[in-house]
């Protein structure tokens, strides 16, 4: 490719960030059209897609040589020495280049990358997934029924075409609502549940300014009401804060007056904005990325951060969202200034709280494609896919991962995925989802924690590095294998008792049985002939044993390296006493 | 004296216990000399059963003739009695606070005690140091036995037999002893078989203002040093705090005196700034305003995780000298029976492998904090909601099993023991039916006959049926050094204990029971596979044989 210069440096040394000692690997770095490769003395590969890298930062040149800095997107930060000053520079650039594309089609595809506009997006598989999923839930049904109404994405851009509304509610209300509603996005069905008959509606701001009104808004957002036949009142939910939603009201825009509509309670959440989020959690990282920090100067940088703050407002919005259902059978309308950002994690994690089936693999995924592909997240602008407007760049669904994270957490045993698949989720693309054991949710304290394998995942020497869930999963695999190899053992055992029964009878009806000797002979050789398969199998349990890979990681690694911080104090006494 | 004395009102009907995460139950309270019982009528199962010596506060509360009465206990847990007639709450409320404060500590429960199982092995007798040093006589002849505090003359918080250079005699001993705080000469902690390095421990040198030195101190510590080889004085105070003990009496070695070892000062706060430390950390755990901001910065303000890394700290400093530099390490501090014990247990627990089981760590227990004289009979008198404060009151021994969380949670294959097993340590210390953590030193425990007269809890916790709580499925013997990472981002607050009132742990002990199926069953499966393997080669050869005759 045109943008690289250099594709193969030697002598690279890579520096561990939390290391005092300047301990490093020297290895090869090679440049590929699409990663980064950097391979140590002791062969292990470590792989940057570019896609991934979110700054590239040449330092001062120092003695050892040219310092390149690169963070990326999952959180991992590498710091590379190269020798020379020209290669630094030529990689720099390269990568420079590299990591922005300013078109869709020189993106690196991978499985879940929005490569076109999001409504592009919604062909092929994942509409009639969608279609089932809506099933699943019980809709249509007496009360909601599938809209045609944009059909071919006609009434708003960034909805999908599919779209579920109460029967009573006409295509002129639809359309006359969706001319109230900021970028034409008017209530639609997120999630129904079922026995409660209660909904979880979404949508954007209403165009309501100071005093405007529209009578089709107020008779959708009635008939949602009314397709709810247990509670007589809903709930709209605006997830800003109320400050902002007041301030939305001078452009022309706002949130709906209680006044003007039948039968709702009105109600702020006070979820921050894109831009907050942006520098709450680049606060975060850089409190993280601070080598040798006092546990109180970790604590004061991770509150002033005010990242799990806004986890946490996250977390309640969706448990309000739960309750209201699951208590009070209300149905809930969701929507923040688009509808596409807060409202997406406060439906997604709501339907997750109330349904187990989100809890699942798939549900999980489903989840993800109905409330944030189907619905419009702006994935590219939000992850920086594209070299664009760097404040568009927000951490939305990192954030729902996290609040995921955080229920995994506080319930372990409801979830078929594990904090490997979140963090593998990440990887790729930000997405989430929530669940429902809600009537313990909302009693619960929630001590939220600091993610430590989000941020640090890349960080050799801060510990824990074993999962006791991948080893319990792993675990968990290797029964169903041994289970299979059970029974394949039996049936083969059986096969040569049939055999032998045969034999033996037909061995006995021609010659007489010298029964002694085989069976004497056969208890010696047994011996030898046992060792083998006994050790075979502890062969094959060791591959994928993670104490296996646990001894390796102590020899190599661990016991050679030494705690970071300690290190250092280590050092400064040395020099002081 | 009687407990009758001191229970009025022995038994109240229709008091209603509140508890979290539990409904409310009515039943009958019941006050014996040492226990609290609530027992709902229905069932006649008790509901309630709870020790005197755990309370460490009550509040009570007057509703009309309703009273209420608050406690709070030593293991943080809070519950409320509503109790009918005001008499009756005033006379329950009296007697638990008489009962709860008992002055001698022959009146304690572990006396009164009487064990319901069979003692298959007197816990007393488990870890004796004879049998301990015979760990170590195997690898080295340079140290010994001495008994020269049989009678407890030398160092009343030494237990009778302690390990000692082999080239020192018990004259010089004496001699030392006095020189050292409390009488507390330099003795071996432990032995590295590896690095055939030491770890020991004192109380600080009397060196005054003016100085003084000791010809004898600096023989036996110079005695474990190879010659040409240096060692480190790690003083567990910071240098201010050494020079200002001083004034009192006290010091710090002079590196004139001592020109083969360097002194390292690592503060390790003590007392009353760790009690403060556990107050404020209970109580913001107990703050049931749910705010992020406020939680934060309360458990920043609390300094617990501070603490927490100082020690660990301190510990992997220590491991690093034994293991890394091959040098010995002399560790004190003021007496050397706090923060001296906390840095030398841990830097075990991360150096040998042998205290990451669960004998290992008893022996451990045994050996560093009840032989090695910490007081733990002051230090446990009260916990986190006791509002007369006494000033020889501290955390120490929860610090220490808080630490051992740490390590443990970073390296959940590497110990036998699981979060449970340190959980009733904790308890064990501030309240039990055991005599074990009675008294402040092996003296005080001679003279009150604790062997004779109660029970010991390694007796009780070593029955296999009580071990199979406490032991880790996940554990496999690891034989290597463990480093710890005591960066912010690794220490988490050890919601078991701090958390353990205010959540509830219905799905972590399902997800737990759950993994202990998994690892059961693949045990299971692998015998079994191992089995069916066997049976196949059996017939493969027969047939073989009959094939080939």
């Amino acid at each position: 490719m045109e943008h690289i210069r250099t594709t193969k440096v030697e002598q690279v040394k890579l520096l561990d960030r939390f290391a005092t000692n300047n301990k490093s690997l020297t290895g090869t770095l090679y440049l590929t059209a699409t990663h980064l490769l950097f391979i140590d003395s002791l062969q292990k590969e470590t792989w940057i897609l570019h896609h991934h890298i979110a700054s590239v930062e040449k330092l001062a040149l120092t003695t050892s040589g040219c310092p390149l800095v690169i963070q990326c997107k999952n959180f991992r930060i590498v710091h590379f020495i190269v020798p020379r000053e020209r290669d630094c520079h030529d990689i720099y650039n390269s990568l420079l280049q590299l990591s922005k594309q300013a078109k869709y089609e020189d993106l690196y595809a991978f499985s879940y990358n929005p490569k076109q506009n999001d409504s592009e997006r919604l062909q092929g598989w994942q509409l009639i997934d969608l279609a089932e999923e809506y099933k699943r839930m019980g809709v249509p049904n007496s009360h909601w029924e599938l809209s045609d109404a944009n059909q071919e994405y006609k009434i708003c851009e960034t909805y999908p075409r599919e779209l579920y509304v109460p029967w009573t509610a006409k295509k002129t209300v639809i359309v006359g609502s969706s001319k109230f509603r900021s970028k034409g996005r008017f209530p639609v069905l997120s999630y129904y549940h079922q026995d409660k008959k209660a909904a979880i509606c979404r949508c954007s701001q209403p165009l309501s300014g100071f005093s405007a009104r529209c009578m089709e808004d107020e008779r959708l957002l009635e008939a949602i009401s009314k397709a709810n036949p247990v509670n007589c009142y809903m709930y709209v939910v605006d997830t800003r804060p109320k400050l902002n939603a007041m301030a939305n009201r001078a452009a022309g825009k706002g949130y709906e007056n209680e006044d003007n509509y039948s039968s709702i309670r009105f109600q702020f959440v006070g979820i921050e904005n894109i831009h907050v989020m942006r520098s709450s959690l680049q606060k975060l990282l850089e409190v993280n990325g601070t080598k040798g920090l006092s546990v109180n100067d970790f604590y004061s940088g991770l509150e002033s951060s005010g990242w799990l703050r806004h986890i946490k407002a996250v977390m309640d919005a969706a448990i309000f969202l739960a309750r209201a259902i699951m208590v009070e059978n209300a149905s809930v309308l969701v929507h923040c200034s688009d509808g596409w950002d807060r409202t997406s994690q406060v439906c997604s994690l709501g339907s997750l709280l109330l349904d187990s089936y989100y809890r699942t693999i798939r549900g999980f995924m489903v989840l993800i494609e109905k409330d944030w592909i189907s619905f419009g997240h702006k994935f590219s602008e939000r992850c920086g896919h594209l070299d664009g407007d760097p404040k568009e760049v927000s951490p939305v669904f990192t954030q729902f991962l996290e609040c995921v994270w955080h229920l995994t957490e506080q319930f372990p045993q409801a979830f078929e995925f594990n904090e490997a698949f979140l963090l593998q989720i990440h990887e790729h693309i930000h997405s989430c989802q929530f669940g429902n054991f809600l009537g313990n949710c909302q009693k619960e304290r929630e001590e939220l924690k600091f993610w430590r394998n989000m941020y640090h995942q890349f960080d050799q020497t801060l510990h824990p590095r074993q999962s006791v869930f991948n080893i319990i999963m792993n675990m968990n695999e290797q029964n169903k294998q041994l289970e299979k190899d059970i029974k394949d053992l039996e049936s083969k055992i059986k096969q040569r008792k049939n055999k032998q029964t045969d034999d033996i009878l037909t061995k006995e009806l021609l010659h007489s049985v010298h029964p002694e000797s085989p069976t004497l002979k056969t208890s010696l050789r047994f011996k030898e002939q046992t060792r083998l398969p006994v050790n075979d199998s502890l062969r094959t349990i060791e591959g994928s044993s993670p104490a296996d890979n646990r001894y390796s990681e102590y020899a190599e690694e661990f016991s050679k390296s030494e705690p970071a911080v300690v290190s250092l104090e280590y050092g400064v006494a040395r020099m002081t006493c | 004296m009687e407990f009758a004395e001191l229970i009025k009102t022995p038994r109240v009907d229709n008091v209603v216990l509140h508890r979290p995460f539990y409904p409310a139950v009515e039943g009958t309270l019941c006050l014996t000399g040492h226990h609290l019982i609530l027992s709902s009528r229905q069932d006649n199962t008790e509901e309630l059963w709870l020790l005197h010596s755990n309370i460490d506060a009550i509040d009570k509360r007057f509703v009309g003739s309703l009273g209420t009465i608050i406690i709070k206990c030593k293991d943080f847990r809070i519950i409320q009695l509503d109790i009918p007639g005001m008499e009756e709450c005033l006379n329950i409320a009296s007697s638990i606070e008489a009962l709860s404060t008992l002055d001698s500590i022959t009146l304690m429960y572990p006396f009164f005690y009487r064990p319901m199982f069979e003692v298959i092995e007197d816990g007393w007798h488990s870890f004796l140091p004879e049998q301990e040093f015979k760990l170590y006589s195997s690898a080295t002849s340079q140290w010994r036995l001495s008994y020269v505090n049989k009678e407890f003359a030398v160092c009343p918080t030494y237990p009778p037999i302690v390990i000692v250079p082999e080239s020192i005699d018990d004259e010089t001993l004496r001699k030392v002893a006095t020189f050292r705080h409390g009488g507390r000469f330099p003795v071996l902690s432990y032995y590295h078989q590896k690095s055939k390095r030491v770890i020991m421990r004192s109380g600080q040198p009397l060196t005054g203002t003016n100085g003084r030195r000791c010809k004898e101190d600096e023989k036996l510590i110079n005695a474990t040093l190879r010659a040409g080889s240096r060692g480190y004085i790690i003083d567990t105070r910071s240098l201010n705090v050494a020079q200002q003990a001083r004034a009192k009496g006290g010091g710090f070695e002079q590196e004139a005196h001592y020109p083969q070892w360097r002194r390292i000062h690592k503060s390790i706060e003590r007392y009353h700034i760790l009690q403060e430390s556990l107050i404020k950390l209970v109580e913001a755990c107990n703050d049931q305003t749910h705010n992020m901001d406020r939680w934060l910065s309360k458990l920043e303000a609390s300094n617990w995780l501070t603490h927490i890394k100082e020690i660990l700290t301190a510990a992997c400093l220590v491991a690093q000298c034994i293991d890394r530099e091959e040098a010995s390490v002399l560790i004190h501090g003021t007496e050397g029976t706090d923060s001296t014990l906390q840095v030398t247990s841990l830097a075990q627990i991360i150096l040998e492998p042998r205290s990451r089981t669960i004998r290992g760590f008893e022996a451990l227990i045994e050996r560093e904090w009840l032989q090695a004289g910490h007081p733990f009979q002051q230090r446990c008198a009260q916990s986190a909601y006791c509002n007369t404060k006494q000033k020889w009151e501290a955390p120490v021994f929860l610090l220490f099993l808080d630490c051992v969380w740490q390590i443990l949670r970073q390296f959940p294959c590497s110990f036998e023991f699981n979060e449970n097993f340190l959980i009733m340590l904790f308890e064990h210390a501030y309240a039990s039916q055991f005599g074990t953590f009675l008294g402040n030193s092996e003296s005080e425990r001679c003279k009150l006959k604790l062997q004779q007269k109660t029970m010991s809890l390694w007796s009780w916790v070593n029955q296999p049926s009580k071990l199979s709580k406490y032991t880790n499925p996940l554990f496999e013997a690891n034989n290597l050094v463990i480093w710890p990472s005591v960066a912010p981002q690794s220490l988490l607050l050890w919601e078991g204990i701090f958390l353990r009132w205010n959540r509830s742990s219905k799905y972590l002990d399902e997800a737990y029971e759950e993994m202990v199926n998994i690892i059961e069953y693949n045990k299971e499966l692998q015998a079994k596979v191992n089995i069916l393997r066997r049976q196949l080669a059996e017939l493969e050869t027969e047939d073989e044989m009959q094939e080939s005759p």
